[in-house]
This record gives C-alpha cells, sequence and structure tokens, in this order.
C-alpha cells in the first residue's frame, strides 16, 4: 500500500540530520500557522496561488529561490565548518549525511535557488520592457512555477522524509544506480529535476514567443532593452538544452526502476554515455545562469552611469554568440574521460574562445562607466564587485579550460573555487542586483540603503575569504567533497574558508533585516513615481507596483532607451500610444493543481507508491482534457475598471 | 562623346520619407499557440535526437545477447511504416476537411487516421511483447535498453497522439470548427507529421541497418 516508505524513513540516522529536518518542519508549521491567524488563506489563494498575471507569478519564483537561498546556504555552512575541523577526525557529519548534504547544496543552488531566481526577475521585468501586457501563454505560465515548486518541495520534504542523493548534484553513473545507490535518495533527486525541469522547459517557450510575438510596436529587436536580449537568448538555451537532462534523467530512471543498462558497469552499459548528455545540457545551462545576470548589470550599469549603454550592438552579438558557443564546450568537464588529444585540444580551444564575448562585455561596462555620472547605489555596488569578481574567475577558467592542467586540478578545490567564483559573483551578485534595482517597481517602495551596503560588503568580503584559500588547497592537492582528511597543512585554510561562510552568513542576515526595516520604514522610503533610479526602459514608464494589465495605453517605442526618449520630448512624448480594449486572463486553480499533482506523482513514484502514480498521472491528464474543453476564461476590463486603477498611482503596497 | 553623356543627368527621385506606421497592435493568439508549438516540437526533436545518438552509441553493447539482425523483423516494421504512412494522409485529408468547413469529413478523416495508428500501436506491442518473450527484452542488455527506450518513446507520442485525436472527436461533436478548433487540429497535425518523420528516422537508422547487419 504505501511502497517502500516506512517508520524507517525518519532522519534519526545523524542528530544533525534529525535537527535539520525538525527545523524544517516547524518552520512549515510557522508559516502555515501565521497564514491561519492573519486570516491570509482566501487572500493567498484567489490573489496569488492562481494568480497568471506574470508580475505575481515573477514575485512568488523569487520568493522561492529566497527561500530555497537559504536552506541551500544552510548546507553550505554545514560543509564548511566539517571541513574547518574534520583534520584527523570525523568532524560532526557522519558520510554519508555530508554526501547528502553537498548533493542537496548543488541540486538547490542551480534548479531551485538559481533558477527561480533568474526566472522570477524574466516574469516580472520582460513583459514590462517590451511593453506587454502580459505573456504570450499566462497558464502555462502558473503551470511552470507549481511544477518548479514542486520539485523544490521534494527536495525539501527528501530532509524528513527519507534521504537525498549522495551522488552529487549531476548524480553520476555508475554510483547513481541501482546496484550502488538503492535507497530513494537519487530517486528524489531524479523527480525533483524532471519536474523542475518541465517547468523550466514551458518558460523557456513561453519566452521566446512573448518576446518575439509580444514587443510594442515600434520595438525592433535592435531597440529591444538588454536585459530583454538576454531572456531571448536564455529562452532558446533552455528550448535546446533542458531536453538533454531530461533524457538523461529519464535513461537513468530507466536504469533505477526497470533494470536496464543505459549506463550501469555491466549488460552493455555505457556510463560516459550519461556524462555527455548531462554536460549537453550543463554547459548550457551555466549561460543560461549567467546571462540574464549579464542583462541585469548592463541595465543597472547605464541607468546609474546616465549614460547610454556602451557597445549595444556589440553586447547583443556577445550575448549571442556565447549562447551559440555555450554548445560547443561540455567536454571540458571530463576532458579526464580519456578523449583523443585532438578532440581535448578542440574544446579546450572552444572553451577558451568563450572567454573573447565574455571580454568584450566587461569592455562595454567599464567604457559605460567611463566619463558617466557614476551613482553608487547598491545595485550599482553588486555591479562592480561582479566585474572585478568575475575577470578572476574567468581567468582561472581559462587556465582550466587547458586539457595537461586541468589533467592536474580535475576534481580538486581549485575546480570548486573556480565555478563558485563564476556562479556567485556572476549569477547571484546579478540577481541580488536585479532584486534591489526591481524592488522599487514590485511594491511602492525601495530597500533600505544602509543594509544593502552592509549586505554587499560582507557578501564580497565573506566570498573571497571563502573561495580564495580553496583555490590554493586546489594547488595542494585537496580533492573536492572530502568529508575528513588527515593533512595538517589544509586545516589553517579551510579555517579561514568557514570564516567567509560565516561573513556570508551575516550577509544574508543583513538582507533579512533590510527587508524587515525596508517594510518598516515603507513610508519613508516610498516610490510614488514609479521611477525611483531615473531610469531609461519602458518598465519605468509604468507605476509602481503597476496595475495588473500594466500599460493602460500600449506604448509606441522611439528608442532605444524610451522612457529617456520621453523625458527628452518632454509633452506630448506618449501622444503616438495606442488605447486598445483591454483583456486579463482570469486567475485559475489549475496550474496549482497540476504542480500539487506533479508532486505527489514524483513522491509515489520514489516511494515506489505504484497506485498513487498511476491515480495521480490520470488526474494530470484529467485535468489537461478537462481545461481543453473550456474556452479561455478572460475579463474585459470596462473604462472605469481601468480608470480606477489609472488613479491608484505609486506608493507602498498599493493594490496589495 | 557618346549619347549617354549628352543627355542631362537624370536626377535622382525624391525618396518620400515614410512616416513610421505602428503596426496594429492586434495580438494574434492562434498565430502565437501555433509558434509556441513549433518550438515545444523543436524541443522534441532534440530529445529524440539525443535517443538516436544514445542507440547508434549502444549498438555494440549486447553483451553476448541478441543483435539487431536477431531480433528486428523487416515486414512488421515495414507493416508499421505503411499504417504510420497512411495515417499522416488521411490526417491531411482531415486537414482539407477543415479548409471546406465541413465537420463531418473532418470527424471522418480523424477516425480513420485513429484506427490506423492503432493499427501501428498494435503492431509495436506485439513486436515489444514477442522479442520479451524472447529473452530480448529492454534489460536484457545495453543495445536493447537504448533500442526499447527510443520506439518506445515514439510508441508513447503516438498514443498521446491517439487521446488527443480522440479528445478532438469528442469535441467537435459538441462544438462547430471555431477558429479555436481549426487551430487545435492544425496543431494536432503538426505533431502527427511530426511522428511521422521520427517513425522515418527510426525506420533508417534502426531496423533497415539492422537487419542487414550493418554497424555505424
Amino acid at each position: 500500500m504505501l511502497g517502500k516508505l516506512s517508520w524507517d524513513a525518519l532522519p534519526l540516522y545523524s542528530w544533525v540530520a534529525f535537527s535539520g529536518a525538525a527545523m524544517e518542519v516547524l518552520a512549515a508549521v510557522a508559516v502555515v500557522a501565521i497564514i491561519t491567524y492573519l486570516r491570509a488563506w482566501r487572500y493567498l489563494w484567489t490573489e496569488w496561488l492562481t494568480s497568471v498575471d506574470h508580475k505575481r507569478i515573477g514575485i512568488m519564483y523569487t520568493v522561492l529561490a529566497l527561500v530555497m537561498l537559504l536552506r541551500g546556504f544552510a548546507d553550505a555552512i554545514m560543509m564548511r565548518t566539517q571541513q574547518a575541523v574534520a583534520y584527523d577526525s570525523q568532524g560532526y557529519l557522519p558520510p554519508d549525511h555530508f554526501d547528502q548534504v553537498f548533493s542537496a547544496h548543488g541540486t538547490i543552488m542551480i534548479f531551485f535557488m538559481a533558477m527561480p531566481f533568474l526566472t522570477g526577475l524574466i516574469n516580472f521585468v520582460v513583459p514590462q520592457q517590451i511593453g506587454a501586457r502580459d505573456v504570450a501563454f499566462p497558464f502555462l505560465n502558473s503551470v511552470s512555477l507549481w511544477l518548479t515548486a514542486s520539485g523544490a518541495g521534494l527536495v525539501l520534504a527528501s530532509l524528513v522524509i527519507g534521504k537525498f542523493s549522495t551522488a552529487g548534484w549531476t548524480a553520476y553513473p555508475p554510483y547513481s544506480g541501482i546496484e550502488y545507490s538503492p535507497d530513494v535518495g537519487v530517486d528524489y533527486w531524479l523527480w525533483a529535476v524532471i519536474l523542475s525541469g518541465v517547468g523550466t522547459t514551458l518558460t523557456g517557450i513561453n519566452f521566446l514567443v512573448t518576446i518575439l510575438k509580444r514587443r510594442a510596436p515600434g520595438m525592433t529587436l535592435m531597440r529591444m532593452p538588454l536585459f530583454t536580449w538576454t531572456a531571448l537568448v536564455v529562452s532558446l538555451l533552455i528550448v535546446f538544452a533542458f531536453p538533454a537532462v531530461t533524457v538523461a534523467g529519464g535513461l537513468l530512471g530507466l536504469d533505477r526502476y526497470l533494470g536496464m543498462h543505459f549506463f550501469t558497469n555491466d549488460g552493455g552499459g555505457n556510463m560516459m554515455n550519461y556524462i555527455n548528455l548531462i554536460w549537453i545540457w550543463g554547459h548550457p545551462e551555466v549561460y543560461i545562469l549567467i546571462l540574464p545576470a549579464f542583462g541585469i548589470f548592463s541595465e543597472i550599469v547605464s541607468t546609474f552611469s546616465r549614460k547610454r549603454l556602451f557597445g549595444y550592438a556589440s553586447l547583443v552579438y556577445a550575448t549571442a554568440a556565447i549562447g551559440l558557443l555555450s554548445f560547443t564546450v561540455w567536454l571540458h568537464h571530463f576532458f579526464t574521460m580519456g578523449s583523443s588529444a585532438n578532440v581535448n585540444a578542440f574544446f579546450g580551444i572552444m572553451t577558451m574562445i568563450i572567454a573573447v564575448p565574455t571580454g568584450v562585455k566587461v569592455f562595454d561596462w567599464l567604457f559605460t562607466m567611463y566619463r558617466g555620472r557614476i551613482e553608487m547605489s547598491v545595485p550599482m555596488l553588486w555591479t562592480i564587485g561582479f566585474i572585478v569578481t568575475f575577470v578572476i574567475g574567468g581567468m582561472s577558467g581559462v587556465l582550466l579550460a587547458i586539457p595537461p592542467v586541468d589533467y592536474l586540478m580535475h576534481n580538486s578545490t581549485f575546480l570548486v573555487a573556480h565555478f563558485h567564483n563564476m556562479l556567485i559573483p556572476g549569477a547571484l551578485f546579478g540577481y541580488f542586483a536585479g532584486y534591489m534595482y526591481w524592488f522599487p517597481k514590485a511594491f511602492g517602495f525601495k530597500l533600505d540603503d544602509t543594509w544593502g551596503r552592509r549586505a554587499f560588503w560582507l557578501w564580497i568580503s565573506g566570498f573571497y575569504l571563502a573561495f580564495m584559500p580553496l583555490y590554493v588547497l586546489g594547488f595542494m592537492g585537496m580533492s573536492r567533497r572530502m568529508e575528513h582528511y588527515d593533512m595538517p597543512g589544509w586545516q589553517p585554510w579551510l579555517i579561514v574558508a568557514a570564516l567567509g561562510a560565516f561573513l556570508i552568513a551575516a550577509g544574508i542576515a543583513c538582507m533579512i533585516i533590510q527587508l524587515y526595516v525596508s517594510v518598516k520604514n515603507r513610508e519613508a522610503l516610498a516610490d510614488t513615481t514609479g521611477d525611483p533610479w531615473g531610469g531609461r526602459t519602458l518598465e519605468w514608464a509604468t507605476a509602481s507596483p503597476p496595475a495588473p494589465y500594466n500599460f493602460a495605453r500600449i506604448p509606441v517605442v522611439h528608442d532605444r532607451d524610451e522612457l529617456i526618449w520621453r523625458k527628452e520630448h518632454g509633452e506630448g512624448a506618449d501622444k503616438d500610444d495606442i488605447a486598445t480594449p483591454i483583456e486579463l486572463p482570469e486567475n485559475t486553480g489549475h496550474g496549482v493543481i497540476i504542480g500539487i499533482v506533479g508532486g505527489i506523482l514524483g513522491f509515489a513514484m520514489i516511494w515506489h507508491i505504484w497506485w498513487l502514480a498511476v491515480v495521480s498521472l490520470v488526474a494530470i491528464l484529467a485535468t489537461i482534457v478537462m481545461r481543453s474543453f473550456q474556452d479561455e476564461g478572460e475579463r474585459d476590463l470596462t473604462d472605469s475598471d481601468v480608470s480606477a486603477l489609472e488613479k491608484r498611482g505609486s506608493g507602498p503596497l498599493v493594490g496589495y | 562623346m557618346t549619347a549617354e553623356a549628352q543627355t542631362p543627368p537624370v536626377e535622382a527621385p525624391e525618396i518620400p520619407e515614410i512616416p513610421e506606421i505602428p503596426e496594429i497592435p492586434e495580438i494574434d493568439v492562434m498565430g502565437e499557440r501555433d509558434f509556441g508549438f513549433w518550438l515545444y516540437l523543436m524541443s522534441d526533436a532534440i530529445i529524440f535526437s539525443l535517443l538516436f545518438a544514445t542507440y547508434v552509441v549502444m549498438i555494440p553493447g549486447t553483451d553476448g545477447g541478441p543483435t539487431a539482425q536477431d531480433v528486428f523483423d523487416l515486414p512488421r516494421a515495414f507493416a508499421e511504416t505503411v499504417l504510420l504512412l497512411t495515417s499522416s494522409f488521411t490526417f491531411g485529408m482531415a486537414s482539407v476537411a477543415v479548409l471546406s468547413g465541413n465537420k463531418t469529413h473532418v470527424v471522418l478523416w480523424l477516425a480513420v487516421t485513429a484506427v490506423l495508428g492503432l493499427g501501428f500501436i498494435g503492431l509495436e506491442l506485439s513486436e515489444f511483447t514477442s522479442m520479451i518473450a524472447a529473452g530480448a527484452g529492454p534489460d536484457r542488455s545495453g543495445f536493447l535498453s537504448a533500442f526499447f527506450a527510443l520506439v518506445g518513446t515514439h510508441g508513447l507520442h503516438v498514443t498521446a497522439g491517439l487521446v488527443w485525436i480522440l479528445v478532438t472527436i469528442i469535441q467537435l461533436s459538441r462544438k462547430e470548427l471555431t477558429p479555436l478548433m481549426r487551430s487545435r487540429i492544425y496543431r494536432l497535425g503538426l505533431f502527427w507529421h511530426f511522428l511521422d518523420i521520427v517513425w522515418i528516422g527510426i525506420f533508417s537508422v534502426v531496423y533497415l541497418p539492422g537487419v542487414m547487419g550493418e554497424a555505424f
């Protein structure tokens, strides 16, 4: 009846795991209690969970990302403290638990922190930047969100019920096969990744159609804001790359569930095929994470330098070139597979070539700042911190791209330092910058400046302290993912790295305080104009927070920096804008239902509860078929609705 | 001096400045859905191409078990091909009926398509069951795993297409050929023809070289 599920699934194998699980359960109970106490369930359901408004979906994605950031960081600090104390001792984490921690950390940070974060920002910003009222497929957007959320839910559930994978975030076979990992851990990983992967693919399709078909009149491709350009290239990468992770995961699942021999040691399996498949997705994925951040930095650098973006066309072409090249480098993740020297040389050279368009971008940002009137706002701090730090990481990457060097550094902490050096400044700092930059647009008030600065300085100094030692340790021969070690020379460096992690923890605390302080002082921080920073692009032409339809009249675009054009042309700059009837898609609970039942399907498959899996699969199909029998629900807004919403204006939490 | 040189230079006609006319911001909902569906097919095509690549890589992985020559039955694969290709033709007839607005014919041709598709699935299932009975199931070797995954994924797609055809027929019994229904049938057609193309790939990459014993 319950498959493999029994009381043994509770995390009683280590006190750390048990207290982690207890904390997670308590946090969930607390959230439910607070919502119940505030009597907010109905509001939450009708206004948010069932919403198909791209702005609300974007905000929910971002909330998911921030929650998962906390969980992923908790894993990080556990690893750093374990390695700081585990010289010649077992530390406080048993090996099996330590392996779960590093696997969960990577999986969460990539799939359930970074992906929702960038998807959230794209969702919130892009339709406004292109002068659209919504995305092309609002309902599909809701399905994407809830599939991602249920994948995240499975990872969280694995802490309380059963175990998570111990096979790293890429789940390499044959270790991740049924022979060596017979418990449910890898299955949790598998279903979380597949569910969120389907959601992400749908998002990619949605934004390709939205950006290519829904731009305001006059917005040619070369007038699109750079963030929209990066969103376009990223959507294309998603549509092309995510099928590979679906295939890799699906075949691994067939091995595990049906005893097939794709990646097994025996039976004619070929495990290197898995490694190829996962990195055919995995390397484009890196650029899926990083390109939107590049877009955010481009917007911020030109806004706060009070200058047109330098080399716009070169930034566009560099983005497209990176997108294309990202499919030609996957083998550099496993030079040690033993391909011929020529194959390795090809992939090494392609990898180095990617540094060229990236370098072009760095120079474009620098030249945008050159002779600009730079305002050192918090988003700008993240941007400058990114440029400096990212260049260091990029150089260590070019070093690793040389196959003979990679043979020495492969799987060492040098590699760990390198990719954190790319993804923390290159992706995460960008998302933070975007979060602080567009926050007033979402809620009508700015985030507190002082706490933002504190968060930035703690994050960046914590980053250097935590990861520079790992470069050194890599040269000293330390492998990644070590639960304990007996080299006395390593320990001082690992203690420094742990201190860095604590500084980052303080940075995260500052961000939480920043949110609290800002909500408290929202009247003083109010954005009453809709354009708090002196923005250049169309998203700052709407109210803060924007009306559900964003634009009462569809803007006609004259220039790349359309809002600057309008400011310069003064009164009557909006005379061309076109009034069209406003239709809004109606909220629907089908997206939430598909997401939750998808999560149940995953859970049932993980625990081999076959009847439940069949029931939930049928329920999902029935929901889709039933929906196809209804004609889309749409609500036409009357003129009085619109003028009431337009009178609302900008300000803290208007309309919430 | 040539004659041309004596003629007065022709003044370049003044190009009148074309005022920038904004496109009418009317949203083509069906066009967007069609475009989105093409994008979905593109990502699905990548799934199939990776399964094809995996199959080709795993051809040698027979683990001493049956090889392609031992298990493939070309007459049956040929019959499957004929059924599926014919079903693509009959779907084309349904599309023609959509254009002429004849709902009865649409339903009729969709039903014929579904019957042919069912025949295809039936043959495929009999192939799979006889292979498994003969000890050549997907858990026998990497080669067979790859075969079942590739051909089975295609079969699952065809099954999904059959369900979709069924749903469409039921919807047509309740609704007229509205623009929404027409555009849905158009996308269903894209899906069905796409599966046909994939099958041609399977026939020429899996079955033909398989029975001829030619390795890639």
